[in-house]
């Protein structure tokens, strides 16, 4: 079953998904750190998939496509900022800073 | 300690050396090529959790077309590998911070184990067989020997999910719409 094992992994790799997002400069690794993440949050639906019957698999089958739909818009607009200031540092894209 | 056992072991390690490795990068590309690493050590877990179906399209819609996009992205803006600091200024401590509170807090879920489960879910007193709690896990196992793993879950992805399945082709449409209408420089 390995369900305690495989939840404490989908923990690990959460907390460092969010650290990346925290800490990283670069937009586009940011979105990577996302998708990490929703990764760490798939494997907790098939855990519990094997207790809870079929609907966390298909959980998961959903998780992936509204992935898919926000890295192709995500990485749309990363290419849109780029066009006009040159750079995906997120420290410099600060034209709404008070 | 069973084989399984053993290779859950080794695939966790994999997955949490390749996510710490791809936090860590400073170039893009490598960072990218580790997460790669990080999606195909959690397809070898869905293995050994029964989500073969799953496996497979995390290799192909994951580390394939996914990462492929970003991969795509990265070499058309050149993002050469950062200079300077790679991290924003106050972000190390907040970042490491947040993560080790958040991780220790999740970590809390590594005790639980399907009996556990069953005696929080339960009115009854603790001692409640599982499979009383949790019939439809049983279902769902019966179900995959009885019709393969990809009949297994095709039942309920198209009648008890048919609905939302359907919303997810038109997410998809307006999403290709979206990003060709954001990156395309004039329409």
């Amino acid at each position: 079953m390995l369900l305690g094992p495989s939840l404490a992994l989908s923990a690990v790799l959460f907390a460092i998904g969010v650290a990346g997002v925290l800490i990283r400069r670069n937009a586009i690794v940011l979105f990577m750190c996302i998708e990490l993440m929703l990764n760490a949050v798939n494997l907790t639906f098939i855990a519990l998939a094997q207790v809870h019957g079929m609907s966390g698999q298909i959980m998961v089958f959903f998780v992936m496509t509204v992935a898919a739909a926000e890295a192709a818009v995500g990485l749309a607009i990363i290419l849109a900022i780029f066009r006009h200031t040159q750079t995906v540092d997120l420290t410099q894209l600060n034209l709404l800073k008070g | 300690m069973d084989v399984v056992t053993l290779v859950f072991g080794v695939f966790a390690l994999w997955a949490v050396v390749s996510a710490l490795v791809c936090v860590t990068r400073r170039s893009p590309i490598s960072s990218a090529m580790w997460l790669v690493s990080t999606m195909f050590a959690l397809a070898g877990i869905y293995v050994l959790l029964n989500a073969e179906f799953i496996a497979a399209i995390q290799v192909l819609v994951y580390a394939g077309a996914v990462m492929v996009l970003f991969l795509f992205v990265i070499m058309l803006l050149n993002v050469d590998a950062e200079i300077g600091p790679m991290r924003r200024s106050y972000g190390w401590v907040v970042g490491v911070g947040a993560a080790l509170v958040l991780g220790a807090q999740l970590l809390v879920m590594r005790g639980y184990s399907v009996q556990r489960l069953a005696d929080e879910i339960s009115t009854m007193p603790l001692g409640v067989d599982p499979s009383l709690v949790f019939p439809e896990g049983a279902a769902a196992r019966a179900a995959t020997a009885s019709r393969g793993v990809v009949g297994g879950i095709a039942e309920p992805l198209f009648q008890a999910y048919l609905i939302p399945f359907e919303i997810t082709s038109v997410l998809l449409l307006a999403a290709a719409i979206g990003a060709v209408v954001l990156a395309k420089k004039r329409l």
